[in-house]
């Protein structure tokens, strides 16, 4: 049904979570995968309950709790690839992994109070190293063209511009050959 | 109010048909439905007339379907602004499997192109 383009090229491989690093306020952030439990779930709510409205992008996060709590829901399924940069107890950002028929959807969110730091890069890279080792072939995205910072933290990681017709860019990055190919 | 409600047969433009309709049967807006092509619809024309005129039969509205050929969006734009609408309304978009809102082609030509005020049905 999709007619998005890929790139033939596969991007660097990064690694995977757990990982950690000092960020440039230096506080210490660890990223790991989403654990699955309804503690980690808490503290994603509470993340995105005290989301500045300004940093939405296309309707999410949305922006009352039981809304949050529905989106959560739909994007923390088993089928769905979560990462979560904490500092301490606290959600600095997240960043997703959606399936949607032969690739998936990815969106990133830094909480205002971790922004400028360092911490998105570190933490899509981590998505992205935590979707080539579970089987993640292709993965696009939207973003709105005015976003600066996200246009180009998404080409520092290797996205390329696949459709920039609608309000929104369309972006788009390779983690794995396809599998029909050969030495694949 | 004269309303003008453009629908291509997306799923979006259906739920603005239904709440265009609802809303004529309250507040006796003056409706006029137009059936566009819209290339990216997975219902045909036909199938979109039927459903217009079932939910209007249904909830007693009396409103001229017209259908439009040629691009879409300025189909809908001309339409609009030569016959006097006071609104033109559509389909406020599908959203992605990550829950992005996406608002769609003909959409987007009406919003940049439209002079009469434009309605994105949620």
């Amino acid at each position: 049904m999709s007619d998005r383009t890929f790139s033939d090229a596969v991007a660097d491989p990064y690694d995977a979570p757990p990982l950690s690093f000092t960020d440039r306020e230096d506080r210490t952030i660890e990223v790991r995968a989403y654990d699955g439990s309804d503690e980690e779930m808490e503290a994603l709510v509470e993340m995105y309950d005290a989301f500045d409205p300004s940093d939405r992008a296309q309707g999410i996060p949305p922006g009352r709790e039981d809304r949050i709590r529905d989106w959560l829901e739909n994007i923390l399924d088993e089928d769905c690839l979560n990462v979560i940069a904490w500092d301490g107890d606290e959600v600095a950002g997240h960043a997703t992994l959606v399936p949607d028929g032969d690739a998936y959807e990815l969106a990133i969110f830094v909480h205002q109070t971790y922004q400028r730091a360092g911490i998105g890069t570190r933490l899509i890279k981590a998505l992205l190293g935590y979707g080539r080792v579970s089987g993640v072939e292709k993965v696009w995205l939207t973003v709105e063209r005015w976003n600066r910072a996200a246009v180009g933290l998404y080409q520092t990681v290797g996205f390329e511009t696949s459709d920039a017709e609608s309000f929104e860019l369309e972006m788009t990055i390779r983690l794995a050959e396809p599998p029909d190919e050969e030495g694949g | 109010m004269k309303v003008l409600l453009g629908i291509g047969g997306s799923d979006d433009s259906i739920r603005a048909l239904e709440k265009t309709v609802e809303r004529t049967a309250n507040v006796g807006d003056d409706l006029t439905v137009a059936i566009v092509d819209n290339p990216a619809g997975e219902r045909s024309r036909e199938d979109i007339e039927t459903r217009v005129t079932e939910l209007l039969d249904e909830r007693g509205v009396d409103a001229p379907v017209r259908l439009l050929d040629g691009d879409p969006g300025s189909a809908l734009v001309d339409l609009a602004e030569n016959e006097g609408f006071d609104q033109l309304v559509l389909g406020g978009g599908e959203t992605s499997p990550m829950g992005k809102i996406q608002i769609g082609s003909i959409a987007e030509f009406v919003l940049l192109n439209s002079h009469v005020t434009v309605t994105l049905v949620r």
